[in-house]
Formats: structure tokens, C-alpha cells, sequence
């Protein structure tokens, strides 16, 4: 018999944690800083509606562009909140997660042999999504020293003739890095130079602590060439749902409109009920939970300093992202270690790309309690190292 | 008040026993300013005590709790107020509201059993001048108190990794 996995579906690589995750389940009592989701459940309005809305049948497809006022609405949202503006019926697509979102953008504007610059560390999809589309992902490294931020240097040392375009995450997963105006205009200098489109993940814009969000399609003359990914899942805890938003030109809402037809038809009716009355009337549920991670988010990277692991304090997104370079081991050695003794789940930081070696990715989206007994199990690990 | 005090307040309200070291931290203040503005909260009478939400069905001692709900003839200069100190004095009253609708007050008491309940109300409350009317409903079962509910397990188990 031949070999049927196609050459694509062998190039992408496994999940660099499959390891870890089946150890952690194998245990008990693990506290998990592992999870890139939000701790609490979605809030019960939401959920109602979803409920009342699949008793008088709500149960249908929607068009493929998502529920009218669910377009509507977020279109007014980011008008108001982020200064955006996208025409609801034609420059944005409602999409099953910020992860479709990714996939149909990158598909709409990528070609065989394109180059696409991704700023790492990043979340995981974004390169096998690039290879998956048959272009070529080239890592652009954001460092410590540059606070984890995209530095413009540093990525015009990777354009070159084949380069399509770019894709950025800020605030970053797993690095919690938030992006200034002035740093995204200097990438926007440079995006808009070479003629690159820019796709700009914003699904943690809510979860910013300092200052306020700048939306990359805003700065210089990035409107243009800009696709803006968000959803809910973060802000509003609806991970489960899977409803994202993409919002581009005219030109590429319609190509990527086309992808979402044939692959997804639509995103599922009952989560855009959901995030519709969120986007209406669950802002105060939504602040009350920024604010609940802005409260984790200072006790527990003063408690990571504290014990010995130096972390500077992310300014958004709901991960801490230490260095582990003075214990002498890999992140992965340190992860690994740290399970098996201390039952305590962290992600190293190398499975986000170049940039993340030597750290941990420690979400403080889990509770209180839990995260102090993390520090107490990570301080007595460490203690053991000296 | 600003919203320095709103977080302070947020912060005590979900665990009053936080230290004042990890308040700090946590609401990116100066200790002594944590102290100094709990101090004029507690002053100004904001903050008017510190305590435990506790499920006493689950602490096991058989407490009963009930809901009290009377008629009461306000009085010529003082209205309510009054009778709701009088009331309010008994050690037995946990709480006491004046409410719109058919009642005038809304109580909760607390006793050993049902028969302390009862006899504290008919002994005590019923008799009391300006009292027309009462009603009694012994609480069985607590779902959620201040805020907090007492279901045994809330939202879902979470997968230990995702990226």
C-alpha cells in the first residue's frame, strides 16, 4: 500500500506537548498554568440567551458572513472602542474561532512559494497554517530585550523579494508584549514599503493593562493592507463557542468570504447568539474579568521575581512568560521536571518559536489559590536545584 | 471615593483576609497607602465589618435559617426607622431590609431549630408594637449567599494543556 498522508499533512510538526499533556493526565492534583483560556465560565447571560434563542429554534445555518446584527454590533464596537472601521456587510466575516479566522486570511493572500514573516514567540498555528497554504513561514524573533515586541531591525533583516506578508499577535501570546503606536509604525513603514499585507491577530485587545490598545490597522496607511482577526473567546470566556471575527478590505473580505463558504459555511448559530447579547450587554462581566487578571497578573509575576525566576510584567494577554536561564536548565528540562515532581503544568517557551527558548509560558488564568500554591510548588522546586 | 477605593473594596469583599502586602501588589499601591485607605473606609463607615460567607448546612451544627416578612405601621416623625432599630437589636435578626411590595420589612433569623424560630418570632416580633402582620418562611435549602453559590462544582474540568 502506498503512503497516504500527503506531504503537507507530514511537514507540519506535532504538537510540541503531547508529551507533557498525557504525563499531566496520568497525575492528580496538578495545578495547570497551562491552559490558554480563561478560568471563568462564560458569563450566564450570554449563556442564556444562547439557550432561550435554541428553544424557539434558533437552530439553522446563518449567512455565510455571520448574523447581521452580530456584525453590525462589533463593527460599532470596534468603531468605538478601537477607532476601526469596517462596513459590517462587506468587510468583515463572522468565522468559527479566531483560528478559521487565521486559516482563511492566510489562504486568501498567500501563493506557492510566498514568504510569510511571522513575529515569534507566536501562537502555534500560525506557521502550519502558512505551510498549509504552501507558502514559506520565516520566523522574526521578538526579544527580551525589546520587551518581546516586534522590532523593525530585526524584520527588515528577513524581507526579501518573495516576502507576502506579515503576521503579528498583540498583546502576544505567550509573551503578554503589547505593541506602542510608535513600534507599529515603524513596521507599518516597513509593511507598507515592500507592499506586504499585514495580518494582525488582535484576539487579547480587551486584556490590556497598560495604556490602551492600539488596533494595527489604524497607524500610517495600514488600513489598506490590514486583516484584523478577533473574537470572543478571550474577553468574554467563550472559548467553547469558537466565534471569531475577521475584518479586511473590501477586495480580501470577498476572497476570504469565498474560503469560509466552501470549508465552513458558517460559523455555529448558537455561539453568535451568545456573543451577540456579550457584545450588547456583557461589557461589565467583561471588565470585571480584565480587572480580576490585572489583579493575578501583579501578584503573581511579583511572586515569580520574588522566588528567583525573572519575568518582566506583561502588559497583556493572561500569560507570564519567565526566563529559567539562571536554574542551568532548558525550558523544556524545567517543564518537565516541574510536573513530574511538583505536579505544576507550565508550557516551555521554545513551542512558540524562536525567541521563547529559555522561558515558560505560565498562564494566570487559573484561580488565586491556585496560582499562589504554584509559586509555594515552584520556590520549593527551585529550592531543590541550589 | 475613587477607583483606587472601588478596587480596594472589590479586593475585601471577595476575601477580607488578604494581607496588606499582597493587597499592595495586587492593586499596585504603596502598603501604606492600602492601610491609610482602609482606615478612612472603615471611618467613613463603608466598610462596616469583616466576615466569612459560611455554609452552615455543610458546617453541620443545624441552624435554621428563616425569612420574616412584616406589615408594620410607620410612625408620625420617624417612619420606619424606629421600630427597624428596635428590631435590628435582637442578636437572633441577621439581616433586616425595608422593601417595596405587600410587607414592609423583610428579616432573616437565625435559630437552634424550627420551634426556636417560630418562638422567637411569635414571643418577640409579632407583639411588638406597629406590627400588623407577619409571615414566616423557613429557608431549606441555600443555593447562593452573598454572592457566592454553594454548587458543588462549578464550570467544567479544563484540559491541563492548550496553546
Amino acid at each position: 500500500m502506498r503512503d497516504f498522508i500527503s506531504k503537507k499533512a507530514r511537514e507540519i510538526p506535532p504538537s510540541g506537548i503531547r508529551k507533557f499533556f498525557d504525563l499531566a493526565l496520568t497525575m492528580e492534583e496538578v495545578i495547570s498554568l497551562g491552559v490558554g483560556e480563561p478560568d471563568f465560565s462564560t458569563p450566564w447571560n450570554l449563556c442564556e440567551a444562547s439557550i432561550y434563542s435554541i428553544e424557539q429554534g434558533g437552530t439553522s445555518y446563518t449567512s455565510n458572513r455571520g448574523l447581521q446584527p452580530l456584525r453590525e454590533a462589533i463593527s460599532r464596537y470596534l468603531h468605538d472602542h478601537y477607532h476601526l472601521s469596517y462596513h459590517p456587510d462587506q468587510e468583515m466575516i463572522i468565522t468559527t474561532g479566531v483560528s478559521e479566522g487565521l486559516d482563511i486570511a492566510i489562504r486568501a493572500v498567500v501563493d506557492p512559494g510566498d514568504e510569510v514573516l511571522v513575529a515569534e514567540p507566536c501562537y502555534v498555528s500560525y506557521s502550519p497554517c502558512v505551510t498549509l497554504a504552501g507558502g514559506v513561514p520565516v520566523p522574526v524573533p521578538c526579544e527580551e530585550g525589546d520587551h518581546f515586541r516586534l522590532n523593525a531591525n530585526l524584520l527588515m533583516e528577513r524581507v526579501t523579494g518573495k516576502s507576502k506578508a506579515l503576521i503579528i499577535n498583540f498583546p502576544n501570546n505567550p509573551t503578554g508584549a503589547v505593541m506602542r503606536k510608535e513600534d507599529l509604525q515603524a513596521v507599518a513603514d516597513i509593511v507598507c514599503d515592500h507592499d506586504l499585507v499585514l495580518i494582525s491577530d488582535e484576539v487579547y485587545a480587551e486584556l490590556t493593562y497598560e495604556g490602551s490598545h492600539v488596533a494595527s490597522a489604524t497607524v500610517g496607511d495600514l488600513a489598506g493592507r490590514t486583516i484584523t482577526l478577533n473574537g470572543f473567546s478571550k474577553a468574554y470566556a467563550m472559548t467553547g463557542w469558537r466565534i471569531g471575527y475577521l475584518c479586511a478590505p473590501k477586495e480580501i473580505c470577498d476572497a476570504a468570504l469565498k474560503i469560509h463558504q466552501y470549508v465552513m459555511l458558517c460559523a455555529p448559530v448558537m455561539g453568535q447568539v451568545a456573543a451577540l447579547e456579550g457584545i450588547r450587554r456583557g461589557e461589565e462581566e467583561k471588565d470585571r474579568m480584565v480587572r480580576e487578571y490585572r489583579v493575578r497578573r501583579n501578584l503573581f509575576v511579583e511572586n515569580l521575581n520574588r522566588i528567583g525566576l525573572s519575568c518582566h510584567l506583561p502588559e497583556g494577554a493572561f500569560y507570564a512568560f519567565p526566563s529559567v536561564e539562571t536554574t542551568g536548565l532548558t525550558d523544556y528540562e524545567f517543564a518537565e521536571q516541574l510536573l513530574k515532581e511538583e505536579h505544576v503544568a507550565v508550557v516551555p517557551g521554545s513551542v512558540f518559536g524562536q525567541g521563547g527558548e529559555g522561558h515558560l509560558r505560565c498562564a494566570y488564568a487559573v484561580s488565586r489559590k491556585d496560582l499562589n500554591e504554584a509559586v509555594r510548588r515552584m520556590e520549593a522546586f527551585l529550592s531543590r536545584l541550589k | 471615593m475613587d477607583e483606587k477605593d472601588l478596587l480596594l473594596l472589590q479586593l475585601l469583599e471577595e476575601n477580607s483576609r488578604l494581607t496588606t502586602r499582597d493587597m499592595a501588589v495586587m492593586a499596585e499601591m504603596a502598603p501604606e497607602e492600602i492601610e491609610a485607605r482602609i482606615t478612612a473606609l472603615e471611618d467613613a463607615g463603608v466598610i462596616r465589618s469583616y466576615s466569612a460567607v459560611i455554609d452552615w448546612e455543610r458546617a453541620g451544627n443545624g441552624e435554621v435559617s428563616a425569612i420574616i416578612e412584616l406589615k408594620v405601621n410607620p410612625e408620625r416623625d420617624y417612619g420606619y426607622d424606629r421600630i427597624a432599630e428596635r428590631i435590628s437589636r435582637f442578636r437572633q435578626v441577621r439581616s433586616l431590609r425595608l422593601i417595596t411590595g405587600t410587607y414592609d420589612f423583610q428579616l432573616t433569623v437565625t435559630g437552634k431549630n424550627m420551634q426556636e424560630v417560630a418562638r422567637f418570632v411569635s414571643e418577640y416580633i409579632a407583639p411588638m408594637d406597629r406590627i400588623r402582620e407577619t409571615a414566616t418562611h423557613i429557608i431549606m435549602k441555600s443555593y447562593k449567599e452573598n454572592g457566592r453559590t454553594f454548587c458543588e462544582k462549578e464550570g467544567s474540568e479544563r484540559i491541563p494543556y492548550s496553546l
